[in-house]
């Protein structure tokens, strides 16, 4: 599959936006973070601003943004409809609860808007998740690590995300570096899950795509354009086979290695050097997590290359 | 809508196609391109039509395929356009509502106007059936030329998609696949006809028939039959030959 670089950042951005909307909501429902107020609203404006621009990011990817409010309507069926809807349901419960951080405001409300910020934020990604997983025609993203790994990456970039705000507002990180050491091991966990899940097993292949095994092995002879078209460009991509083992290595080595090496080093040290430990750990996170997410797309195979002559998947 | 219709729709119209008779002329391709390029949707564009890159939205391709080694193997065009799934995916993750599937024949469509493009439906496809539009920027797809199979301006005979129309071998049939008494049902039913991919459960509608058995003996490796007798031994011919040969 193409990996479009709107999408990349779409689901990279939005979800550690929504990582960290969720941590933030369960914090300040449990009372373990600090209640300055604006501590409380840089933390969930950066995670709103982030999702945001993942939304907006994902819109330029459309052939006609300006129908996009249509996608609200199929929530009965589509998943990229419910993700939108969810999408859009949880800005209540998320500004509510920034602005009751900032008013200062305590107890049942907030509870209330930490825990309804929470459940949105893994609603919608558990939505955005199933858009590919739903997709049968991709053995690689019809399978049942999908949803987990985009949780797993949401809640890893999200605690991230949240050690740097309080390394920058000089808190002490706390359990919050357990956390956040639990979800990079655990991320990369389901992923590595994911790597080796057997796709090849019951997949069409040109025979079944064309019918024609029972006659022999089947070839292409003449594709039926000399050119390429939407459909070789949009879902027979193979550039990114061709290094993907390398990049696998690179995306653990970032995402997995460095992200935590420096995520410990902001418990270990205080002050400017966990600032500093913080934001490495944020940039590595993201540089791993933006890596796998191109991988998830260009290693996905999609059926129509069958027609193409792509061999069956071994 | 694009949830699939509640039940079973009483018609289910599709195509036939016959793998052994299609000649790979693409007469198909281009009459589809010239129906549906001027019909009541935006137009099949195309890019750089008369350049190097040449590109464009064709809702109907024939590709062409090698089966078997050898003396049993075969070349088989393949037109594929698409199939009008029973549990066409295509519709149920569209999140507009544009695709849909017809209750009253089963013919799955998209309201252009509704479309966003957001490519969602043309993944969801295992066969490749839709293209997005290079401008119109809205998804393409088959239609079964529903403007002419309903087209009372047409004559009787011409009330046929564009490209069983123009088939000039009669490789592409089109009929009512749910009523088992329809000319299209007896040809799948007396020559076999399959499903594409049936493993993703899809049920599509369109069937396609195989290439017929070849009689043996006339391959690479077959008796070849020899030339007539340059010396023919009896009858007139041979005393005309014994004649002039003195």
């Amino acid at each position: 599959m193409h990996p479009a670089p709107s999408i990349i950042v779409f689901t990279a951005l939005s979800g550690a936006g929504y990582g960290l909307l969720f941590l933030l909501g369960l914090g300040s429902a449990g009372g373990v973070l600090p209640e300055s107020p604006a501590f409380g609203g840089v933390a969930v404006g950066l995670a709103l601003v982030m999702v945001s621009a993942g939304l907006v990011s994902s819109t330029f990817h459309l052939g006609h943004p300006e129908r996009a409010w249509r996608a609200l309507s199929q929530w009965r069926s589509s998943w990229l409809s419910r993700e939108g809807v969810a999408a859009l349901l949880t800005y209540i419960p998320a500004v509510a609860l920034g602005l009751l951080w900032v008013l200062g405001a305590r107890g049942g409300w907030t509870i209330l808007a930490g825990l309804g910020t929470a459940a949105g934020a893994v609603v919608t990604v558990f939505c955005t998740s199933m858009i590919y997983g739903s997709l049968k025609p991709v053995a690689e993203w019809h399978q049942p690590w999908v949803p987990p790994v985009y949780l797993g990456f949401a809640l890893m970039t999200g605690a991230l995300w949240l050690m740097l705000v309080l390394a920058l507002f000089g808190q002490p990180i706390g359990g919050l570096g357990l956390l956040a050491t639990i979800a990079i091991l655990l991320a990369w966990g389901l992923k590595f899950g994911s790597w080796r899940h057997p796709v090849a097993e019951g997949r069409p292949t040109p025979e079944t795509a064309t019918g024609l095994g029972a006659f022999g092995t089947v070839r292409m002879l003449e594709p039926p354009h000399t050119q390429s078209n939407y459909l070789l460009n949009e879902m027979a991509f193979r550039v990114g086979r061709k290094h993907a083992e390398r990049l696998r290595k690179i995306a653990v080595m970032v995402g997995l290695g460095a992200s935590l090496i420096l995520a410990l080093g902001a418990v270990a040290s205080g002050g400017a050097g966990a600032t500093v430990a913080a934001a490495g750990a944020v940039v590595a996170g993201m540089t791993g997590v933006l890596i796998e997410r191109w991988l998830f797309f260009a290693e996905a195979r999609h059926t129509v290359a069958l027609y193409y002559g792509e061999p069956a998947a071994a | 809508m694009t949830s699939l219709p509640a039940s079973t729709p009483p018609k289910q119209l599709g195509l036939v196609i016959d793998l052994d008779t299609c000649v790979g002329c693409q007469a198909c391709v281009v009459a589809c391109k010239e129906w549906n390029t001027g019909g009541y949707p935006a137009p099949l564009s195309d890019q750089d039509p008369y350049g190097a890159d040449a590109r464009g939205a064709w809702l109907n391709r024939v590709h062409g395929f090698e089966a078997g080694e050898g003396a049993d193997g075969m070349t088989v065009h393949f037109p594929k356009s698409c199939l009008h799934c029973a549990d066409a995916a295509c519709v149920t993750v569209c999140p507009t509502g544009a695709s849909y599937k017809r209750d009253e024949d089963g013919i799955v469509l998209v309201e252009e106007d509704k479309c966003i493009g957001c490519g969602l439906c043309a993944w969801a496809c295992p066969y490749g059936a839709r293209e997005l539009d290079g401008v119109s920027k809205v998804m393409k797809k088959c239609t079964l030329c529903i403007d002419r199979i309903y087209n009372e301006n047409l004559p009787e005979d011409e009330r046929q998609p564009a490209c069983v129309n123009t088939c000039p071998a009669h490789a592409r049939h089109f009929g009512d696949l749910a009523d088992p008494e329809s000319q299209v049902s007896k040809l799948v039913a007396e020559r076999g006809g399959f499903d594409l991919m049936p493993e993703m459960g899809y049920r599509p509608t369109n069937k396609y028939l195989p290439p017929r058995p070849r009689s043996g003996g006339t391959g690479c490796g077959g008796t070849v039959p020899a030339l007539e007798d340059a010396d023919p031994a009896g009858g007139f011919l041979g005393w005309v030959d014994r004649m002039l040969s003195r």
